[in-house]
C-alpha cells in the first residue's frame, strides 16, 4: 500500500468520525428519558389535570370543578400552617447545618487527636434511615421513660413533655434533621477546605494578617462552591422532609408539625381527597423550585464575585 | 506548657465532646434493644444481664427475613439500572454538544429539584392502572427514575473533566462502534464515579420510605422501613422489641460504612465541590 492510499483511507475515516460526532447519539439516553417521562414528567402534568377535579383517588369517575381546589388551597388555614412548617424545616435546617457543619469542619481540619474518629461518628447518622432516627429520638424525648427526662429528674426538675408541645415540635424536627445530616455538610466543607492551597495562608502570615482576616479573606471566598452545594442540598432535603416527621411526631400534636409532604399523604390516603392532595403537590413543587433556583442563582453569582 | 499545646488539648477535648454528643442516639438504641420487656430502668444504663431474646423475637414477629430480601432485591435492581442506563445517558450529554443534548441535560438538572412526592397522586394512579402496585418492579423503577438525574449529573461531570477524548478517537479510527467504545473503553475508566453512584444510591434506596409506603402496601413486599413502621404500630408498648428490630435493619449499612468509610466519604464529597 502506498502512502497516498493510506492517507485517503485515513481522511475518509476521519470524515466518517466527524459525521458520527455531529449526531446526538440520542438513542444512548433514550431509556433514561423514557424513565423520567413516564415516572416524573407525565405524572406531573397528569397531576395538573387532577387539580381541576374532585377525584377521590379510587373511583373511575370524577367531576370537573374548575378552580375550586385552588380556592380551597388559598383559604385553608392548614395550607399556611404546613407551608410555614415546610419553610421552617427547609430554611431552619439549612442555616443550622451550614453553621454547625462549618464549625465542625474547621475544627476537624486541624491536626488534632481523634479527628478521624469524630468525623466517623458525626457522619454515622447519615447512613441510618430517617424513619429509624425518628424512633430513636422518640426513645430520648418520650415523656414516660425517655432518656432526656431521666437527666432532667436527676437535677430535680419537672419532666418535659417535649413531644406534646405544639409550638416546640417543629423545632425538635429541625434539630433532629440537622443532627442527622450535619455530617454531609461537614464532609463537603472539609473537601472544600482541603482544596485551598497552603501558600495563601503562608503569604498572609508574612503580611501579618490575623487569623480572623485570613478566614474572612481567604477561607470564606474559596469555600463558596462548597457553600452553594450545601445550601441547595440542605434546602431540598429540608423542604421535602417526610420520614422523620412520620416516626417522631406523626405530624402532631394535632397538625402542629405537619409538613407539605405529610399533609399531602394524609389527604390522599386517609381522607380520600386526591384532587386537593394533587393541588397541594403543585404548590409544593413551585415553592421548592422557586426557593432552590433562587438560592442557586444567588450563590452562583457570589461565587463569581469571590 | 506553651499556649499552642494547650490550645491543641482544648480542641481535642472539644472534638471528644462532639463525639460523645453525637454517639448518644446510638447508645440509647443499644441499651433499649438489649433490655427485656418490663425492664423500666433508665435508658442510660445497660442491663446487668445479657439476652438476645428481643432480637430473636423481633426477627420472627416482624418477619425481618422477608423485609431484608425485599430491600436487597430493590436496592440491587435499582442500582444496576442506574449504573448501566445512567452512565450510558451521560456519555453523549457530556461529549456531543448539540442543541438537543443541551436541552436534555438541563431537563435532568431541573428534575433533580422537583420532589418526586409532589406527583404522588397521579403516579399512584398510573401504577394502579399498570397493575404494578405491590411489586418489586415498581419500587425498582421508581427509585431508578428518582435517582437518574443525580446519577447522570455525576457521570457527565466526571466524563467531561477526567476522561481524555483521544482514547475514544483512537478507538474510532480503528473502526470501533459507539457501543463498543463506550462499554469497552469509557465505562471501565468511570470506576470511581460508579463507586460514588453505587454508594449514594444504595444508602438512599435501602432507607427509602416515601416510595415504599405508597407502592408496597402488601406485607409480602414490605421493605425494612415499611416493616419497621408497622411493627412499631403493633408494639407501641414494647419499644425494646422495636429497638432491636431497628438495630438489625440499620446494621448492614453501618457495617458497610465502617468497612468502606474512605470510599463512602470520597464518594459523597466527589464532584460536589467541583460541580
Amino acid at each position: 500500500m502506498n502512502q497516498e492510499i493510506i492517507n485517503k483511507e485515513l481522511s475518509a475515516k476521519k470524515s466518517k468520525i466527524k459525521r458520527k460526532k455531529q449526531s446526538s447519539l440520542w438513542w444512548m439516553y433514550l431509556p433514561a428519558v423514557a424513565a423520567i417521562t413516564m415516572f416524573i414528567i407525565y405524572p406531573f402534568f397528569n397531576g395538573l389535570q387532577i387539580t381541576f377535579t374532585d377525584w377521590d383517588g379510587f373511583s373511575q369517575t370524577s367531576n370537573w370543578v374548575g378552580l375550586d381546589q385552588y380556592a380551597r388551597l388559598f383559604s385553608d388555614p392548614l395550607t399556611w400552617l404546613v407551608v410555614k412548617n415546610t419553610l421552617l424545616y427547609g430554611v431552619g435546617s439549612t442555616i443550622l447545618q451550614m453553621t454547625v457543619g462549618l464549625l465542625y469542619a474547621l475544627l476537624l481540619n486541624r491536626s488534632i487527636k481523634f479527628k478521624a474518629l469524630t468525623r466517623t461518628i458525626v457522619y454515622l447518622p447519615v447512613i441510618v434511615s430517617p424513619l429509624i432516627m425518628g424512633y430513636i429520638w422518640m426513645f430520648i424525648f418520650a415523656y414516660q421513660g425517655g432518656a432526656l427526662n431521666d437527666i432532667v429528674m436527676l437535677f430535680g426538675l419537672d419532666k418535659i413533655n417535649a413531644l406534646g408541645n405544639p409550638s416546640l415540635n417543629p423545632w425538635i424536627i429541625v434539630l433532629v434533621n440537622t443532627y442527622q445530616f450535619v455530617g454531609i455538610s461537614m464532609i463537603i466543607y472539609l473537601a472544600g477546605l482541603q482544596s485551598i492551597q497552603k501558600d495563601y495562608y503562608e503569604a498572609a502570615d508574612i503580611d501579618g494578617a490575623t487569623a480572623f482576616q485570613q478566614f474572612k479573606n481567604i477561607t470564606m471566598p474559596l469555600l463558596m462552591p462548597a457553600i452553594t452545594i450545601n445550601v441547595v442540598l440542605n434546602l431540598i432535603g429540608g423542604l421535602k422532609l417526610f420520614d422523620v416527621i412520620v416516626s417522631l411526631t406523626g405530624g402532631g400534636p394535632g397538625n402542629a408539625s405537619q409538613s407539605m409532604s405529610t399533609f399531602m399523604y394524609s389527604l390522599y390516603f386517609r381522607r380520600e381527597d386526591a384532587g386537593y392532595a394533587a393541588t397541594q403537590g403543585i404548590l409544593m413543587t413551585f415553592i421548592i423550585l422557586f426557593i432552590s433556583l433562587a438560592s442557586l442563582i444567588y450563590f452562583k453569582r457570589k461565587e463569581v464575585e469571590a | 506548657m506553651s499556649t499552642k499545646t494547650l490550645n491543641k488539648w482544648l480542641l481535642t477535648i472539644l472534638a471528644l465532646v462532639i463525639s460523645v454528643v453525637h454517639i448518644v442516639p446510638f447508645y440509647i438504641l443499644l441499651t433499649t434493644a438489649f433490655k427485656e420487656t418490663g425492664d423500666f430502668s433508665s435508658k442510660w444504663l445497660f442491663p446487668d444481664y445479657f439476652t438476645l431474646s428481643n432480637f430473636t423475637e423481633a426477627w420472627e414477629r416482624a418477619n425481618l427475613l422477608n423485609a431484608f430480601t425485599n430491600t436487597f432485591i430493590i436496592t440491587v435492581g435499582a442500582a444496576v439500572l442506574l449504573i448501566v442506563f445512567g452512565s450510558m445517558a451521560a456519555y453523549p450529554l457530556a461529549r456531543v454538544k448539540s442543541k438537543l443534548n443541551q436541552f436534555v441535560f438541563y431537563l435532568f438538572v431541573a428534575i433533580m429539584v422537583i420532589p418526586p412526592l409532589a406527583a404522588l397522586v397521579p403516579l399512584y394512579n398510573l401504577v394502579v392502572r399498570m397493575g404494578m402496585i405491590n411489586t418489586h418492579e415498581i419500587a425498582i423503577l421508581n427509585n431508578f427514575a428518582g435517582f437518574l438525574p443525580l446519577t447522570i449529573f455525576l457521570y457527565s461531570g466526571f466524563i467531561r473533566s477526567t476522561i481524555p477524548k483521544e482514547l475514544e478517537e483512537a478507538a474510532r479510527i480503528d473502526g470501533a462502534g459507539v457501543m463498543t467504545i463506550f462499554f469497552r473503553i469509557v465505562f471501565p475508566l468511570l470506576r470511581p464515579v460508579t463507586a460514588t453512584v453505587l454508594i449514594i444510591s444504595s444508602i438512599f434506596i435501602w432507607n427509602d420510605y416515601q416510595f415504599a409506603i405508597f407502592f408496597l402496601q402488601d406485607s409480602s413486599v414490605h421493605t425494612l422501613t415499611v416493616t419497621l413502621s408497622s411493627f412499631f404500630g403493633e408494639n407501641q408498648s414494647n419499644l425494646n422489641l422495636v429497638a432491636a428490630a431497628a438495630l438489625m435493619a440499620s446494621l448492614p449499612m453501618i457495617v458497610l460504612f465502617l468497612l468502606l468509610q474512605k470510599q463512602f466519604i470520597a464518594g459523597l464529597s466527589a464532584g460536589s465541590v467541583k460541580g
